[in-house]
């Protein structure tokens, strides 16, 4: 039989539930961020420039984050930007959106609602149709976050 | 059923650029949440959603759990003729919407 003790002592080691999470959690997503972005990008380099990410710096509610991309380009046949992507650093699965546009667009703007799971940094690539790819990344401050309830950590 | 809403302008001049946003009524189960009891709720998302202007296509997003519940996307196209542009909504579970606006150009 289990005593009362060993019941809370043991309590004490399960309980400790940060163990649902693994302890590298932080190196786990950083790869899991690189392999998103590598899976869009490839080879490439990725240069900051050009693209302008826009979200609100503070986020009270991070299950609706507006967020609008606008990127520099004529938009012409010849030189216009061929998709937009969007990752975010904390979520479980970093991956928002990617948005494909052509020249028919005329302006390289787009606008969404995402959900942000914690504190951390918002990245958009844009691939342009000479095969270059810009970025622009913005820090944002989560006080409710969003995908996982009871929150992280 | 699948609610969908679209903004087109009704009327464009020839060459403007006009904004079209688009509402999609769906609640994006990120496949990460829980029930009380613990149990996992399965993902169930709208995967695409694809824009025709006339039957060419303008416009192409691939949507992933991190968009936030009603996916609303708004973007731009050049008003080239007058006709219909068509938007239709794919994701799990065999969902799938549609819908059309018509736009005059003068």
């Amino acid at each position: 039989m289990i005593t009362r003790r060993a019941f809370l002592f043991l309590g004490l080691f399960v309980g400790s539930a940060r163990a649902q999470l693994p302890p590298n959690i932080g190196e786990l997503r950083k790869k899991a961020l690189d392999e998103a972005i590598r899976k869009v990008v490839g080879n490439a380099q990725v240069r900051t420039g050009k693209v302008k990410l826009e979200l609100p710096p503070l986020i009270d509610n991070g299950n609706t984050v507006p967020l609008s991309v606008s990127v520099e380009s004529p938009m012409t046949a010849a030189d216009h930007v061929r998709a937009i992507h969007v990752f975010t650093e904390k979520n479980p699965q970093p991956y928002v959106v990617s948005a494909y546009l052509g020249p028919r667009a005329g302006r390289a703007r787009i606008s969404t609602r995402a959900r942000i799971a914690d504190t951390g940094v918002v990245t958009a690539i844009a691939q342009m149709s000479d095969g270059s790819f810009w970025s622009d990344s913005v820090k944002v401050i989560v006080t409710l976050s969003a995908c996982l309830e009871e929150g992280l950590i | 059923m699948a609610r969908v809403v679209v903004n087109v302008p009704a009327q464009a001049k020839r060459g403007e650029v006009i904004e079209i946003r688009t509402l999609a009524g769906h609640p994006m189960e990120t496949g990460f949440r829980r029930t009380q009891l613990g149990e996992l709720i399965p993902r169930d998302i709208i995967r695409s959603l694809v824009c025709t202007y006339n039957g060419a296509e303008i416009f192409r997003a691939d949507l992933h759990p991190a968009m936030a519940a009603n996916p609303l996307i708004t973007f731009t196209t050049v008003a080239t003729e007058s006709g219909t542009l068509e938007f239709r909504w794919t994701g799990d579970n065999g969902y799938s919407a549609t819908q059309t606006a018509a736009i005059k150009v003068v």
